[in-house]
């Protein structure tokens, strides 16, 4: 199977998740979106590196996971302690830093 | 202080010898104390003016005891110097190093000699009988200490300056000596006119000032130096265009200082100090400071001719214009002044004459030292006792009530008229003799000069002394109390035998100072006799006309209308017409149209930069809505741009 | 062959996953969908010769990270849903316009690339086995970045605590004053605490109010939780409901007799409760 396909599959996941990013409102749906766009990064590189034969790509991809586990942690600290001073979990009710 | 002249006098002569090329040496003995001179005041000084009023008794007692302390000084320090061979009478006291920048160093080191013992004697002994004077004369000023405070900083700053061996230090001298004297002028600071003319002195002096500094620099340029021994040691191998421009530039520094012409305009109207203030320090010391730069500098504008010429002209056009000015003035102390710019003109144009006018210009200097401080004091002494009033069309009669005022102001009077054996006759003289020597022109310019002195000063004697009572009845005038009628005496006496005695009372000041400043013979184009006949003639010709203007007739009370030239010399003669016209107006103007420039083109450049920031970000700023869905659209748009250029980048 | 089967099947439903995370109303059905992709994915890892990954992805993504969400979804609440209208003006057509711009993008990057037909594979890159392989470059060349990321891990560890903690300001409250407190302030009736559910009733369960001693169900009795979600039985289906008969007795018991008994005075602190018209003390209190 021509590996390619792998790679768009991996650009519709990504155009997926960045649509899912821009469009939902809650943090917490925002926030899977962008670990959807992680994970279509991750199979592009795990696709390249069989592509290419070279084991580099996974390496990328098994950093990328532990980055975004350490990112997921802080992120739903964020979502989480601003949940519980404004009782809301929308991106846009925190808007205030702005003119 | 007469037995100190004639000890002056007394003094050995010593060879000629052009350009005065005597070498310094080291201090010892008595002389390593020459800095006393200089500390004594500065101490006094200090303590007045940081004492506060803790020193309000006692301050004039300070002061005139830290005048003293130093004239006493002066006079040891003289005495040891007559104790010491003719050719070895300059000493350098080191004391330490003040800048030292690579190639280029200062010391702070005094120079003892001749010409400086000549001015520390005058300095701080017409400056203690001033102080003692100023006791009586301030009595009823409530700020008398501080007046004392600055009059002791003024001897330091100037003993300074004339004891200098580097024109840097003579410089802080220089400057000195001006903080005091617009401290002094401005010591009335409540009235308007007396702060006005303080500033006027201050802005003035700077534009001297430059000059000295210009002249400074071109010396570094030239000499890498401004010691006094090593650029007089190298003048001689410098190029006449450089010593031109330094001798230029040290008269425009002495102009300021001496109000010459061009820089006259600010000596009137520093009469608005106390008149010891006047009589110190813009009569006596001050104002010759620029005649003792030029003589000190001798060394340089004898190597150039063409800025000795200017310094003539300068000379001599200040000394008719103060003359003329002399003439209209009602106010005595305008009067007065205006015959001080006349006799400093006198000295510069005998300091300009070289070798041959050196020693004179300092001769008389150091008489008109005498007889001015005299009359100046006189002039308070006047103004103490007619209540303030300084129109002399309000005095009158004023022999009968004070007669040691007028006996101690009729001395001066006689001596600066120049009616021989008055000190001032023995030193006009000399001058005069020397301009005939030297030119016709310069010689009538002093000839007339002497003639209208002796009109104006007999207008001042007669519309003061003499004549009808013009003053209230209701208010008659007094004597004033024995300290200050006792440095009139001490000064009267000195306007009488002063001349004598320094010229002729041992081999004489001529020879006195000749190492420093060189000495040269001139030759009259006339016998002396029949010279010293016309001047004679000439001042009793202006005498005469006096007193048919003023003796014979009544002098009005109201000021009559007078011709073209008596209004112009009522008007300074247009000097400051001048000066505005020529520099404030244009300056203002210049100003104007700056600050004009400034608002509209730099400010409007920047302003309008801001606004246009302004107004972009104020329209820029609604992209920011806090949304983080709105950035990420950027973001994501931003991606796609910078992917885009690296691929049309990378990929052919 | 199987690896295009496999994909042709799991492809879209990784797609299908991806869709279901962006258009779900609810985040927890969005997180479902989400761990879906997720599994796929790992599979396809499997597929492509990275076992490691594609466990880690399991074990990791879907085990930990999915469960952290959903975690939080329920600290949030479960249940909230969101609009679908969209509140920034021009937001989604510039959203569409982003994305399809990337997609094209992407897109153009993908055909021009000159990619092999068939894939080199990574069994000469990794002799011993994809693990070992892994292990190597990681303890090998890229330990410098692993110590880096372990670090990381543990600042993301501090900082979520750090976020996430709440000083104490007040002393906690001892079971002492905490029973002065129900004493002096709360309703006397609740003073020993409020009553358990189920208790006295017919069911046992949570749900179910327990009956007073007047037989009055009680509705403080049900977590107030089960109560504002409607999963909590209403308490009418415990009342007591008289019948005309009943209140006839009661009528007659009450002239017959002064002093009220416990079942006739329930009975009509019942009615009380029902009607709202009574003046009886008690009921009055109740209400």
């Amino acid at each position: 199977m021509n590996p390619t396909n792998y790679l768009v599959l991996s650009i519709i996941l990504f155009s997926i998740g960045a649509a899912g990013v821009l469009i939902r409102r809650n943090a917490l749906v925002a926030f899977m979106s962008v670990e959807l766009m992680l994970n279509a990064a991750n199979l592009a590189f795990v696709t390249f590196a069989r592509m290419h034969g070279n084991l580099d790509g996974q390496i990328v991809a098994f950093f990328v996971m532990v980055v975004a586990a350490a990112e997921v942690v802080v992120g739903l600290a964020i979502i989480v302690t601003i949940f519980r001073t404004r009782r809301s979990a929308s991106v846009d009710d925190a808007s205030l830093l702005k003119l | 202080m007469t037995s100190t002249l004639s000890a002056l006098a007394t003094a050995v002569a010593t060879e000629g010898g052009h350009g005065g090329g005597q070498v310094a040496t080291a201090a010892t003995g008595v002389f390593d104390l020459t800095w006393l001179l200089i500390a004594f005041p500065l101490l006094g000084a200090a303590i007045l003016l940081l004492g506060g009023r803790r020193t309000d008794k006692v301050g004039h007692l300070i002061g005139c005891a830290a005048s003293i302390a130093s004239f006493v000084m002066g006079v040891v320090l003289f005495f040891a110097m007559v104790g010491e061979p003719s050719d070895g009478r300059a000493f350098t006291v080191q004391l330490w190093e003040y800048v030292n920048a690579g190639g280029y160093s200062v010391d702070v080191s005094l120079l003892l000699d001749q010409l400086s013992i000549s001015f520390v004697l005058l300095i701080t002994g017409v400056g203690s009988l001033i102080h003692i004077y100023s006791i009586g004369y301030m009595e009823h000023d409530e700020r008398r200490r501080r007046f004392f405070g600055y009059l002791n900083l003024f001897v330091a700053a100037m003993l300074l300056l004339v004891l200098a061996s580097d024109y840097l230090i003579l410089f802080i001298g220089w400057e000195g000596v001006g903080l005091a004297s617009y401290l002094l002028i401005g010591f009335w600071q409540h009235k308007d006119s007396a702060s006005v003319a303080a500033k006027k002195a201050f802005v003035v002096n700077r534009v001297g000032d430059m000059g000295m500094v210009l002249a400074m620099a071109s010396m570094i340029t030239v000499f890498g130096s401004t010691a006094f021994d090593v650029v007089f040691a190298s003048a001689e191998g410098a190029s006449t265009g450089w010593l031109t421009v330094i001798g230029l530039f040290l008269l425009l520094g002495a102009c300021g200082k001496s109000a010459q012409f061009p820089l006259q305009s600010w000596l009137l109207d520093a009469m608005e100090g106390p008149t010891p203030v006047s009589a110190l320090i813009h009569a006596a010391t001050m104002v010759t400071a620029g005649v003792y730069l030029i003589v000190r500098s001798s060394a340089i504008y004898d190597l150039a001719p063409d800025a000795r010429t200017a310094v003539v002209v300068v000379g001599a056009i200040t000394l008719l214009m103060g003359a003329i000015i002399g003439c209209a003035k009602d106010d005595i102390k305008k009067a007065l002044a205006g015959s001080t710019m006349s006799q400093i003109g006198y000295m510069v144009l005998a300091a300009g004459l070289g070798p041959a006018g050196y020693a004179f210009a300092i001769f008389h200097l150091l008489t008109h030292g005498f007889f001015k401080a005299n009359m100046f004091l006189g002039a308070g002494s006047v103004m103490h006792g007619m209540h303030d009033e300084v129109n002399m069309r309000r005095y009158g009669g004023l022999r009968i009530l004070m007669p040691a005022t007028f006996l101690t102001f009729a001395m001066g009077y006689l001596a600066i008229i120049g009616i021989p054996p008055f000190a001032g006759y023995f030193s006009k003289d000399k001058i005069i003799e020397a301009a005939f020597a030297d030119n016709w022109i310069t010689g009538l310019a002093t000839l007339i000069g002497a003639g209208i002195t002796a009109f104006y000063m007999t207008r001042l004697m007669l519309m003061t002394f003499f004549g009808n009572r013009r003053w209230k009845q209701s208010e008659p005038p007094h004597e004033s109390p024995p300290v200050m009628t006792g440095p009139l005496w001490v000064l009267g006496a000195l306007s009488v035998v002063g001349g004598f005695g320094l010229l002729y009372v041992g081999a004489g000041i001529v020879d006195w100072l000749a190492p420093v400043t060189g000495e040269a013979h001139h030759d009259l184009p006339m016998p002396l006799w029949l010279l010293i006949t016309i001047t004679l003639a000439t001042v009793v010709v202006g005498v005469a006309i006096a007193w048919a203007m003023y003796g014979r007739r009544a002098v009005r009370e109201d000021v009559p209308a007078g011709n073209p030239l008596t209004v112009a010399a009522r008007n300074d003669l247009y000097g400051d017409a001048f000066n505005e016209a020529v520099f404030m107006r244009p300056g203002q103007y210049l100003t104007r149209s700056l600050v004009y420039f400034e608002n509209r083109g730099v400010d409007g450049a920047v302003v309008g930069t801001a606004t246009a920031v302004g107004g972009l970000s104020a329209r820029l700023r609604r992209l920011q809505t806090g949304f983080v869905r709105s950035y990420a659209v950027t973001m994501l748009g931003g991606v796609g741009v910078v992917v885009l250029a690296m691929l049309l980048v990378r990929l052919p | 062959m199987g690896e295009a089967a496999l994909f042709w099947v799991m492809a879209p439903v990784a797609v299908l996953g991806a869709l279901g995370l962006v258009f779900s109303r609810k985040a927890v059905h969005g997180a479902l969908c989400l761990a879906v992709t997720m599994i796929s994915l790992a599979l396809f890892y499997i597929a492509q010769e990275a076992p490691f990954l594609g466990v880690v992805q399991i074990v990791v993504y879907t085990g930990a990270i999915m469960m952290l969400f959903l975690f939080v979804i329920m600290l949030v609440g479960v249940d909230s849903s969101d609009s679908r209208v969209e509140t920034i003006r021009g937001q989604r057509v510039a959203a569409t316009l982003a994305v399809a711009g990337v997609v094209l993008l992407l897109a153009g990057v993908t055909i021009r690339a000159t990619l092999p037909e068939e894939p080199v594979g990574l069994n000469q890159a990794t002799p011993d086995g994809n693990v070992s392989a892994i292990a190597d470059a990681i303890f090998g060349t890229y330990v410098w970045a692993f110590e880096i990321v372990a670090a990381l891990l543990i600042t993301a560890a501090v900082g979520a605590m750090t976020l996430t903690h709440r000083e104490r300001i007040v002393a906690k409250a001892t079971q002492k004053e905490l029973s002065i407190k129900r004493f002096s302030e709360g309703r006397p009736g609740d003073a020993a605490g409020l009553p358990v559910p189920g208790v006295y009733a017919r069911h046992n369960a949570v749900d179910t109010p327990a009956l007073l001693p007047d037989g009055t169900p009680s509705e403080d009795s049900v977590n107030r939780v089960l109560i504002a979600r409607g999963a909590a039985r209403s308490t009418d289906e415990f009342r007591h409901h008289p019948t005309p008969a009943d209140v006839e007795a009661a009528a007659t018991e009450t002239s017959f007799s002064v002093e009220g008994e416990d079942v006739a005075a329930g009975e009509s602190d019942n009615r009380a409760g029902e009607i709202g018209t009574d003046d009886d003390a008690s009921g009055g209190e109740r209400a």
